[in-house]
């Protein structure tokens, strides 16, 4: 491996380390991190489910996909503070001098994110099928369905690292969390599209959210996904691709 | 030997302000140099241009011999810097710090692990190495972020960057801080600081470049300084208000309340009279004077003071 490739690399383990070990350290952002998604779900089951008609399926079958979808992107979005943090601290100007690049600065953020946000996908897992979750997902629907999640927690993590970059504080950054908690509402993660006003549907039928959740609902019940997967990934690799380009635009724009 | 840093027409504007103007600097080799001004006089923008963070508009500085904009690279190889806001982490420890800064310098695990023992030994904080920089006292934690600075090996640090590293220091640890440069100096680093303290620029540097509004407005050594600018110091009283507003305008130092004013002199009896004779020809504005050794205060006080106007009595 060339030096030009190694240094980057060894930057950004180095730097992934850190993100793990500063959530670790911070334990009240990853408890919130946890507790949330788990509330949620709990809420939407007992509260709500009643009186939300799903068919055949039992709600909280429908609704798990939904709430991991919401607690992906609120996970993922915490991102922007800690990028906005550093940025606004003395950290991004020692990076600099020491020759660390944006990429390896903001993959040690994502990755970090990226981890923490499985662990709380598995707890929630967890909680489900102690509520009564019973997917029937074939071992290649359960792969398929991680996946996509994993691609959806990368991209979200990714344009949240961007949008890291251009908050003044970290108090503006934490907006995003709040985008990303309520773009799941508007699809079909929590209750049928159908049952929206008409205005709606347009936008809730084609939001990146919605065929993400319809493909990980239908890869878990094992039931026929058609296109949806690949809109879906279609949808996280231009987002992902979006963000890469545009988070390293901003970080020559915002370190000059 | 050639100069550890030398800038030309160091220009940088930021909107409609000219944040530096023209500035010429040479550090030499070895040496500590203080940069010293007031808020906002363009201090930690020189040291931004100087640590490659920041290309300036038109000018040149060379660092450690290489061009701080065709050459970063070569630059920030050479270079070590403590900025104004702290760059270590509050909730790892002083070694966990350390270790990661020197695995992003480019260690390898085991060295950088090394390199982590050597500096905490170095900057008096191993028994304090497993805990929370977030546990530390101000002193401490600013000898952690200079040890973060350092982790490249030292012989290819050659120039320190300290900004302000001093301002929020309680007395003892400030003075810590300044052993800590000493001992750096005394390696052979050249330390390159920014100040607002005239002791400490007094206390550490070889040399001091007094900044104003972009520009050095003096520089030399501490004792050229003061006898250049300010030898002595002459302190008139004014008779009333209006003697007081008169004078004004000649005065480098300004004391509205008990209607003092500083005047600089170079002390002689010869120059003495002939001031009071200018400042006060019909001998009826000036009660009593006194005489003062400058400090570097008044070298500072009477180049950075940008209006002459009397403050409102």
């Amino acid at each position: 491996m060339s030096e030009a490739t190694a240094r980057p690399l060894a930057a950004a383990t180095a730097l992934v380390g850190r993100g793990v070990l500063l959530g670790r350290r911070n334990p009240d952002a990853v408890i919130s991190a946890l507790v949330m998604p788990v509330m949620l779900m709990l809420v939407f089951v007992y509260f709500f489910g009643g009186a939300i008609d799903t068919g055949d399926t039992r709600y909280v079958t429908y609704v798990v996909p939904g709430v991991i979808v919401l607690c992906a992107g609120f996970g993922a979005a915490g991102t922007a503070v800690s990028v906005s943090e550093d940025m606004r601290g003395g950290t991004v100007d020692r990076l600099r001098t020491l020759d660390v690049g944006a990429v390896p600065f903001l993959t040690g953020h994502v990755v970090a994110t990226v981890a923490r946000n499985l662990l709380a996908t598995t707890l929630v897992f967890g909680v489900a099928f102690l509520i009564g979750f019973r997917p029937s997902a074939t071992p290649a629907g359960w792969l398929a369905a991680i996946g996509l999640l994993l691609a959806y927690i990368t991209a979200v993590s990714w344009l949240s690292a961007a949008a890291g970059l251009i908050a003044r504080t970290p108090e503006a950054a934490n907006t995003v969390t709040f985008l990303m908690m309520f773009l799941p509402y508007p699809s079909s993660a929590f209750v049928p599209i159908d049952t929206m006003p008409g205005w709606l549907h347009g936008f809730a039928e084609n939001q990146p959210v919605t065929p993400l959740i319809e493909s990980i609902r239908g890869l878990l019940l094992d039931q026929p996904v058609g296109s949806a997967p690949w809109t879906a990934l279609a949808w996280c690799g231009g987002l992902l691709a979006l963000a890469v380009t545009v988070s390293g635009a901003l970080f020559r724009l915002r370190t000059r | 030997m050639p100069p550890a840093i030398e800038t030309a027409g160091l220009t940088k504007t930021y909107g409609s302000v000219r944040v530096l103007d023209a500035l010429d600097l040479r550090v030499e080799t070895g040496t500590v140099f203080a940069l010293l001004g007031p808020n906002g006089a363009g201090k930690t923008t020189t040291v931004r241009v100087l640590t490659t963070l920041t290309a300036p508009d038109a000018g040149q500085a060379r660092v450690a011999g290489h061009d701080v904009v065709a050459e970063r690279r070569a630059v920030r190889r050479a270079i070590s810097l403590t900025g104004q806001y702290a760059a270590v982490d509050e909730t790892l420890t002083g070694a966990e710090n350390l270790r990661l800064t020197a695995r992003l310098s480019g260690l390898s695990r085991g060295a950088a692990a090394r390199r982590a023992d050597e500096l905490l030994e170095r900057f008096r904080l191993t028994e304090a190495r497993d805990r929370q920089a977030k546990t530390y006292s101000g002193g401490m934690r600013r000898r952690l972020d200079l040890a973060a600075g350092l982790v490249r090996d030292p012989g290819t640090t050659r120039i320190v960057f300290l900004d302000e590293p001093t301002t929020g220091l309680d007395p003892r640890s400030r003075n810590e801080l300044w052993d800590v440069v000493r001992e750096l100096a005394g390696h052979g680093t050249t330390v390159f600081l920014t100040t607002q303290y005239l002791e400490e620029a007094d206390r550490l540097a070889h040399r001091i470049a007094v900044l104003g509004a972009g520009r050095t407005l003096a520089e030399g050594t501490p004792e050229e300084l003061k006898n250049r600018y300010a030898g002595h110091r002459l302190d008139l009283v004014a008779r009333d208000r209006d003697a007081y507003l008169r004078l004004s305008p000649h005065a480098t130092v300004h004391t509205p309340a008990t209607l003092t004013l500083g005047v600089p002199t170079d002390g002689t009896a010869a120059h003495v009279r002939a001031l009071l004779d200018a400042l006060d020809p019909d001998h009826a504005d000036i009660e009593r004077f006194a005489l003062h050794s400058a400090t570097l205060d008044d070298v500072f006080l009477h180049l950075t003071s940008t209006t002459k106007e009397p403050s409102h009595v």
